[in-house]
């Protein structure tokens, strides 16, 4: 499976991007993950970012790079991504379960405490979440960053959810 | 309206942009527009847009068309809309109906911003209502809040296919499949991406064979191609579908480009014939200028650009503008331009660009 002909990125291909954390900082605390893999001319998580844990330099082609250790996985930046690619993980939440903070632009939204769908790349349903928070501030233009609990092995996998009984993501 | 320096035919984000940087510095500026609404294409665009900052990458597209119909309000020019302009005649003479009303303008500078139509596919059952073009499929959806069915078929992975998929999600309805006949996703994989998660198929190397129905699209028959491009027998695929929607592209509205007798040449890359023009946006006839899609199909982010050159440029032939300060003006816009036309998507269209400017030396 590959991105330009599937739509969504083989493990390989993950592990290239300059915007993944490793293994080992993932499982220090919250990370951000990019998943930004073309280059295209985009460059509004480098400014969201306060931390200047992104950048992206003098060419807005640039993939976006990571540097984990200024990433406090606050999910700022989550909003401010045109591509929706930018998640936060959390594999410390508990010792079997793991968060991930996504972008989420369907309505209605989702409660706290609702248990949904978690949906991996490829839009299969690969195991419940339990939503933990619904963000949506006036400055998130109307993009909402929803944070779930998942089991930890599927915390790189679930990247949006689905309300139980709805046909979409 | 008998006479205006400058006469500017859509009001697209390419239309807006040229009057907000003529009209700021003097020029006497009409915008005429068939639509209701001004903006063009920007008001269906209810995503978030790429770019840099100086882009205003981030935005939603209806919240950059605002904000140009403002910079519009305070730079003093007129839009003229549910207006059409049905000719131009020889001495920049513009036919415009205006009101039920015929009127002659002429206009020392003309402005051709029309923008680009969507192309069509022919497949049996086409005809079929519910068989419909993207750009349709999003003003119903985005402005007049209107689903046209629940069920759709995608044809098309550019970015417009991708988009207007996931629109159609957010305005609940169900994208049964994406096709695609190249072997790879034509638009950004981050938009495709964003699809995919919600469970939407995307085919590639698959097409649309035909379309059945009584009265209306009920179903669609979807086949694999081989490597070079043929029907694989045996791999249809019925789907129940009510709505077919077509994203195969755009190409340049250039019919009053035609119609004025400017030169054409034919760019692929940038969506096939389309009128030349040099560096200041200026086709092979004097006065006579072009920006946004009928120029080449791009983007509103390159539409804007292009529009703010030509504005400048117009102001400059007409003494608005010293030669110094239109310069500083074009390099700034010509810088940025050159951030959106970079990288694997970007660089064929700068490529295509620049052959464009080339010929329209040749003589
Ligand atoms: C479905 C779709 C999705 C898109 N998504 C994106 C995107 O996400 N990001 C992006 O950057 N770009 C996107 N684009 C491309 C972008 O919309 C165009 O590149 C941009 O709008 C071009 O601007 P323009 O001013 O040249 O033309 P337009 O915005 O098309 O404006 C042209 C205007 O001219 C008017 N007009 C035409 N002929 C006449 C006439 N004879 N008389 C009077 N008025 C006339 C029309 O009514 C229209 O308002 C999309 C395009 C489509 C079709
Ligand atoms: S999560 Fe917070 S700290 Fe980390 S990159 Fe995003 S904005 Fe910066
Ligand atoms: S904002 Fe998103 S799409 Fe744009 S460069 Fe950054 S990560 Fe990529």
């Amino acid at each position: 499976m590959t991105l330009i002909k599937d739509g969504y990125f083989s493990q390989t291909e993950l592990a290239q991007l300059p915007g993944m954390p490793s293994r080992e900082r993932l499982h220090e605390g919250p990370c951000v993950v990019i998943e930004c893999a073309q280059q295209i001319p985009c460059d509004p998580c480098e400014a969201a970012c306060h931390e200047g844990a992104i950048e992206i330099g003098d060419s807005i082609i640039n993939l976006p790079k990571l540097d984990p250790s200024k990433c406090g996985g606050c999910g700022l930046c989550i909003a401010a991504c045109p591509g929706q690619c930018l998640f936060v993980v959390d594999m410390t939440y508990s010792d079997t379960e793991g968060t991930v903070q996504f972008p989420y632009e369907f309505l209605p939204y989702p409660q706290k405490g609702d248990t949904v769908h978690g949906l991996n790349r490829g839009g299969d349903i690969v195991c419940d979440a339990e939503v933990l928070k619904v963000l949506h501030p006036k400055k998130f233009d109307h993009t909402a960053v929803i944070t779930v609990s998942v089991p930890k092995e599927y915390a790189m996998e679930v990247r949006t959810i689905k309300i139980k009984g709805n046909h979409h993501g | 309206m008998n006479h205006v320096e400058l006469a500017i035919i859509g009001a697209g984000p390419a239309g807006l942009s040229a009057a907000i940087e003529a009209a700021s510095v003097g020029v006497q500026t009409i915008v005429f527009d068939e639509n209701q609404q001004a903006g063009g294409q920007l008001f269906k665009q209810i995503h978030k847009f790429f770019g840099s900052r100086a882009h205003q990458a981030g935005a939603r597209g209806i919240d950059i068309g605002k904000n140009l119909l403002g910079q519009v309000a305070a730079s003093g020019a007129e839009i003229k809309l549910d207006t059409v302009v049905w000719g131009i005649f020889e001495g920049n003479k513009v036919g415009v109906v205006t009101n039920g009303r015929n009127v002659i303008c002429k206009a020392d500078r003309i402005l051709l911003a029309t923008g680009a139509s969507e192309n069509v596919l022919a497949f049996p059952g086409w005809t079929l209502p519910g068989v419909m073009g993207a750009g349709a499929i999003q003003t119903m959806v985005n402005v007049h809040r209107v689903l046209p069915g629940k069920r759709v078929l995608m044809i098309g992975s550019g970015n417009v296919g991708l988009i207007v998929s996931y629109q159609l999600l957010q305005a609940g309805a169900e994208v049964v499949a994406l096709v695609e006949a190249m072997d790879r996703i034509g638009g950004y994989a981050v938009h495709a991406s964003k699809i995919k998660r919600a469970g939407t198929p995307i085919l590639i190397r698959h097409t649309i064979k035909e379309a059945v129905g009584n009265g209306k699209v009920e179903q669609a028959t979807i086949v694999q191609l081989n490597d070079n491009g043929n029907v694989i027998e045996g791999t249809e695929r019925t789907l129940d579908v009510d709505v077919i929607c077509m994203a195969c592209g755009l190409s340049p509205l250039a019919e009053l480009a035609w119609l004025a007798g400017c030169r054409f040449t034919d760019v692929a890359p940038l969506g096939g014939l389309l009128p030349v023009h040099d560096d200041n946006m200026q086709t092979s006839l004097p006065g006579m200028y072009v920006a946004g899609d009928i120029a080449g199909i791009e983007e509103a982010s390159t539409a804007i650009e292009e529009g703010r050159l030509a504005g400048i440029a117009i102001a400059e032939s007409l003494g608005y503008l010293t030669t110094t300060d239109a310069t500083v003006k074009k390099q700034a816009v010509n810088d940025r331009s050159e951030q959106l036309r970079d990288g694997p998507f970007g660089i064929t269209r700068r490529e295509a660009k620049e052959t464009l400017i080339r010929r329209s030396l040749e003589t």
